[in-house]
């Protein structure tokens, strides 16, 4: 089976006149579909900027990034945008749901970017059960204001499923959530892995990072560290326990 | 391009901000309100004073005594009595482009009958008088070139004389007294109101010029002459003829002419320039708020895309492509513009309706500044929100994204 993401010695350096920035130092990766990794490493790592590539926002300086089979430093702007909006879906850290817009509206919002015509009664087809897949089909017509911190999360979740990616990238997507409903969004991503949809997610915290199947480390531009996470978090099983535990806080209180 | 989500797209943004995308829009109601409301009051002036000089007749030439470039003994129009019936004949004789001639003389008297009186104004006048000013005859009938010939003391009166001296209705057949003279009424000129100046152009008295020379104003002289030309292309040659034939006549030279010729066309001209400059005046004041308006949309769609970087950032990155996100702040630019457009029509016509009511004012709503004043502000939408799209469009997606 073909690797969904495919780069090879991927080097990034941004040019800003006096001084050069090495950012990404010869990286190469596979990932399969159903893989669910988790891209750690502290501030000037070069995640991001490894995000921001493999998201197919940034072109590489060096290197080759095949996704799906695409080599996507033969496109232009916009064969890019086209690209992200058929095979990616991105979620990130500060929900960037657009204001006064209602939840449907913002799921639909990719469709009313893609090369087919989706009628609008498809879209809201196929944005309410986007909505419904992260538990959120009644809350449809409510603003983002008026939806906390979790639901608008779980509206982006929905908005980044609605074209059917081949990847999901999450950009630290439980770093502005207490740890509760981290857990329940995190329960999101793992039961959309368990139908198979590939995931890539940037964190710093160590517990998110163990919900995913796979850790990888980097440091300076370059891997320091990529490995099968041995005992993992199921979100479920820590949602009871934290249930529970409330409970019985509860009791003694 | 998907041209159509794009619309969506626009509409459901300017939606979102209904207040803002209002008074946005504001600038250009405003704008084109004032421009179809001051360009209606130009109109409606430039209109009445065409009626106005409708109501001369057709094809008139007014021959005066008196000249404005004079030499010496300078004076303007109906100055020094020059003309004479002489002078009437020999255009009605020589000048062939002339169908019908009528001398004028005026004065003033008081006027009496059923025991009532009243001061108006003596027009002495040919029997074609009425056909030159195309004013039809109400009741009874013209007098005619018999009674012109022999000095006949018979009028044509107009509805004001009625109303004063003939109140109980039918003043045919009936004796008027001017100075004294008895004058058989023969007939009732169709009302004409008043005029742009506010004279009451029924208040006057039509009799054979003949009369009023000999027995009223009791002078040789003519005030003028009306004249009227078969065709309008002829009006100009039947004018040369006239002044080549009165300069003969008078033995004077361009230089020392004692009379005037003016046809209706430079009358008309004159007059109408006058109100097409205060129209062009007003429109040009009304324009500058008009672009106002437009640099208030462009203001505002700045303000925009800066506070909307990260939607831009959201766009781009779920798909859209650069020129997408152009169409769409610039369709949101055109909508707001137009959507200004059509109801600044709509308060323009409003307001030059209540002022027209309310001030008596005549208001002309013409079609042609409605749809030019519609077009001025889609247009405006596009000029002044070009710049602020073509800004969006050219944003990074990360760093859009990134926008604090």
């Amino acid at each position: 089976m073909a690797p969904v993401v495919k780069i090879e010695d991927v080097h990034k350096i941004y040019d800003s006149g006096e001084v050069q920035v090495h950012a990404v130092r010869g990286i190469s990766l596979e990932l399969y579909k159903g893989e669910f990794m988790a891209l750690m490493g502290a501030s000037g790592s070069g995640k991001s900027t490894l995000m921001n590539t493999l998201g197919c926002l940034d072109r590489p300086t060096r290197g080759t990034y095949l996704l799906d089979g695409i080599d996507i430093s033969q496109l232009d702007r916009n064969e890019l945008a086209d690209l992200r909006n058929a095979k990616l879906g991105f979620v990130f850290q500060g929900f960037n749901l657009l204001a006064r817009t209602t939840a449907l509206e913002n799921v639909e919002l990719p469709m009313l970017y893609g090369t087919r015509k989706v009628s609008s009664r498809e879209m809201a087809e196929r944005a309410l059960h986007c909505l419904d897949i992260v538990g959120l089909s009644d809350r449809a017509d409510h603003f983002p204001s008026q939806l906390s911190g979790g639901q608008q999360q779980r509206v982006a979740i929905a908005r980044a499923l609605v074209n059917e990616p081949q990847v999901l990238l999450a950009d630290e997507p439980t770093g502005n959530l207490d740890s509760k409903t981290s857990v329940e969004v995190m329960g999101v991503f793992q039961k959309l892995n368990n139908e198979g949809i590939t995931i890539v997610m940037v964190t710093h915290e160590l517990d998110i990072a163990n919900y995913c199947k796979r850790n990888l480390i980097m440091r300076d531009g370059r891997v320091v560290s990529d490995i099968q996470v041995a005992q993992r978090s199921i979100a479920e099983v820590e949602m009871q326990r934290l249930r529970e535990a409330e409970t019985a806080a509860k009791l003694t209180g | 391009m998907r041209i159509a989500s794009t619309f969506t797209i626009s509409f459901r943004a300017l939606r979102r901000n209904a207040m803002r995308s209002t008074l946005t829009a504001l600038g250009i109601i405003i704008g084109v309100g004032a421009v179809i409301a001051m360009v209606s009051i130009g109109n409606g002036a430039k209109a009445m004073v065409e009626s106005q000089i409708a109501s001369l007749g057709q094809n008139v030439l007014l021959i005066f005594s008196g000249s404005f470039n004079q030499g010496g003994a300078r004076s303007g129009a109906f100055g020094a009595g020059t003309l004479t019936i002489d002078d009437a004949e020999a255009i009605k004789r020589e000048v062939p482009g002339a169908v019908s001639v009528s001398p004028e003389v005026r004065a003033n008297a008081q006027v009496l009958a059923n025991g009532l009186n009243w001061s108006t104004q003596i027009l002495g006048e040919s029997e074609t008088y009425l056909d030159i000013r195309q004013w039809p005859i109400a009741d009874g009938a013209m007098f005619t070139d018999a009674d012109v010939r022999g000095v006949g003391k018979v009028c044509v009166i107009g509805q004001t004389i009625v109303t004063q001296l003939f109140p109980d209705g039918d003043p045919i057949g009936q004796i008027l007294r001017i100075r004294n003279q008895p004058f058989k009424v023969l007939g009732v000129l169709v009302a004409k109101g008043l005029s742009v100046q506010g004279q009451d152009q029924d208040d006057f008295v039509l009799v054979p010029y003949t009369s009023a020379m000999k027995r009223i104003a009791k002078q040789p002289m003519l005030r003028s002459i009306n004249a009227q030309s078969a065709s309008a292309d002829s009006i100009e040659r039947v004018q040369n003829d006239i002044i080549a034939l009165l300069r003969q006549r008078h033995r004077t030279t361009e230089q020392t002419d004692d009379f005037t010729v003016r046809n209706q066309i430079e009358i008309a001209q004159a007059r109408t320039a006058a109100t097409d400059t205060m129209t062009l005046l007003l429109g040009a004041i009304a324009g500058v708020s008009l672009v106002v308006g437009g640099i208030g949309i462009m203001n505002i769609m700045l303000v925009s895309v800066t506070e909307r970087t990260r939607e831009i950032g959201i766009r781009l990155a779920v798909g859209a492509h650069g020129s997408e996100i152009q169409l769409q702040f610039l369709t949101e630019a055109v909508v707001l513009s137009a959507f200004g457009g059509s109801l600044g029509i709509l308060l323009g016509v409003v307001a030059s309706e209540i002022l027209s009511s309310v001030n008596h004012w005549p208001t002309l709503v013409s079609s042609t500044a409605v749809v030019t004043a519609f077009v001025f502000s889609a247009a405006v939408g596009v000029v002044f929100g070009f710049y602020p799209a073509r800004k969006a469009s050219l944003l990074d997606p990360i760093d859009a994204l990134r926008y604090e």
